[in-house]
């Protein structure tokens, strides 16, 4: 078993556009891949592909050296995506939205655990109230409060650092390199500029010529 | 295995962050149910709109038509069937939408646990605060188009176990349409041809029972159509969510 993400040959068109063309990748433990790329240059598509949820592009993935259509069960059970939406229910308060998260990821039910995730996104005395009446970074907040509490090898995040504080931001980051040296791997987009290090690699995407250089 | 990790600790601690596929669909089959019972019960508007459209709409007929109690008893039941099937059509939209909007639909699609039977959990719910309080409801406003006596029990049976089937076979429509910014129409036109063998049964339970004649022979089949929409719309609902995020 090895924590291994590989694209080849990943070509996607969208509106008589190429968004890119034969594009390989390998992503493996201990990295953060950041794709970059101007609006529109086709990063949430990829990260979407790659999180299997697009099934209209060409090319193939292998998750841990074996095509992904026979080990999706097995993926899904690594993965942690975060979307453009949170995915954070207006209604229920942040220790609810992620009770749902944690059964539907198939944890235990664990209250100290979700507090715990919480506190440590700085959420302590909001953990009651709907999260509607939040800003919008704290919403963002309560949806990152996923990556503390299920432990997931592959996080897959498009543009987490949306709305959140410059606090937040530098701790994210170092969320992020944690979780690369701890053996998982980041796959992220963002307009922030992530610091060096030797655990970080870029692809860019919307380039001339189409080729995606990594 | 190619080991593309030069550090053997790294790989360690990569092993125990790997999970295998595992149990505990029950588990999120519950939180699904509990959390969209929750959202419902925090958002009462929705769920009391289809029983004041229900209400409002059988008000109505008596103005409308004939205050006549042998007239309004012998369209009753198919007066009631219908405006009950129209109110559980007017809450489907918004069984998808939210989470759809909000990005949760994502989630859902990315459990690792069977997509059919978490839907189902969703389905169960809009029954649960849609079909059931409809046809407990039914009854009450049989009372005002004279509905004879001996009908009422069939009416509501027939209603609870019709409307389950409405739920099961609206949520694909729902499914489908939940990309469209107004799929409430498309919706309508794809899920009303599906519904009218069920309403061609439910409305003939009651007829038959003011008639005196069996009723067990509709119910039956009324159950039987449930049955069939039990085991294939989970996985009509899951295909279709799957179509509508693809888009």
């Amino acid at each position: 078993m090895s924590l291994r993400l590989q694209a080849r040959k990943l070509a996607c068109e969208r509106d008589d556009r190429w968004l890119f063309r034969d594009l390989d990748l390998d992503i493996h433990a201990g990295e953060i891949v950041r794709v970059e790329g101007p609006n529109g240059s086709g990063k949430t598509t990829l990260l979407k592909i790659l999180s299997g949820q697009l099934a209209d592009f060409e090319g193939e993935l292998y998750w841990d050296d074996q095509p992904m259509r026979l080990t999706r069960q097995d993926f899904l059970a690594n993965l942690l995506y975060l979307g453009h939406a949170p995915g954070v229910k207006a209604a229920l308060t942040p220790l609810e939205n992620l009770a749902w998260y944690q059964a539907l990821a198939g944890e235990p039910d664990d209250e100290p655990a979700r507090f715990a995730a919480l506190s440590a996104m700085g959420l302590v005395g909001f953990e009651d109230l709907p999260a509607g009446q939040l800003s919008a970074g704290q919403q963002r907040r309560v949806a990152l409060a996923r990556l503390e509490l299920i432990p997931r090898a592959l996080w897959v995040l498009d543009e987490p650092f949306t709305a959140i504080d410059r606090d937040g931001v530098a701790d994210l980051e170092a969320r992020l390199l944690a979780h690369a040296r701890r053996g998982g791997c980041v796959l992220v987009t963002t307009h922030h500029e992530l610091a060096d290090s030797p655990a970080l690699r870029r692809i860019r995407l919307g380039q001339e010529g189409d080729d995606a250089g990594l | 295995m190619p080991d593309s990790d030069p550090q053997p600790a790294r790989e360690l601690d990569a092993l125990r962050l790997f999970r295998e596929p595992e149990g505990g669909a029950g588990v999120a089959i519950r939180a699904t149910l509990k959390r969209d019972l929750v959202l419902l019960m925090r958002r009462r508007s929705e769920v009391l709109n289809p029983l004041v459209f229900f209400a409002l709409v059988i008000t109505l007929f008596p103005i409308g038509i004939s205050p006549d109690p042998e007239l309004l008893a012998s369209i009753a039941p198919g007066l009631l069937w219908v405006a009950a099937l129209l109110a559980a059509l007017l809450s489907l939209d918004s069984l998808f939408r939210g989470d759809y909007d909000d990005g949760s639909l994502e989630q859902l699609l990315l459990s690792p646990h069977p997509l059919p039977a978490l839907v189902l959990a969703k389905v169960a719910v809009h029954w649960l605060l849609t079909g059931l309080p409809l046809s407990l409801m039914a009854p009450v406003l049989g009372i005002m188009l004279s509905l004879p006596a001996g009908s009422y029990a069939v009416l509501a049976l027939s209603l609870a176990l019709g409307s389950a089937s409405l739920s099961l076979i609206g949520a694909i429509g729902a499914a489908l349409t939940v990309g469209l910014s107004r799929g409430g129409v498309l919706l309508s036109l794809l899920v009303l041809p599906l519904y009218i063998p069920v309403l061609i049964f439910g409305a003939g339970a009651v007829q038959a029972a003011i008639l005196g004649d069996g009723v067990a022979a509709h119910l039956a089949i009324l159950g039987a159509l449930l049955a069939v929409a039990l085991i294939l719309a989970p996985w009509a609902i899951a295909a279709s969510l799957r179509i509508s995020i693809n888009g």
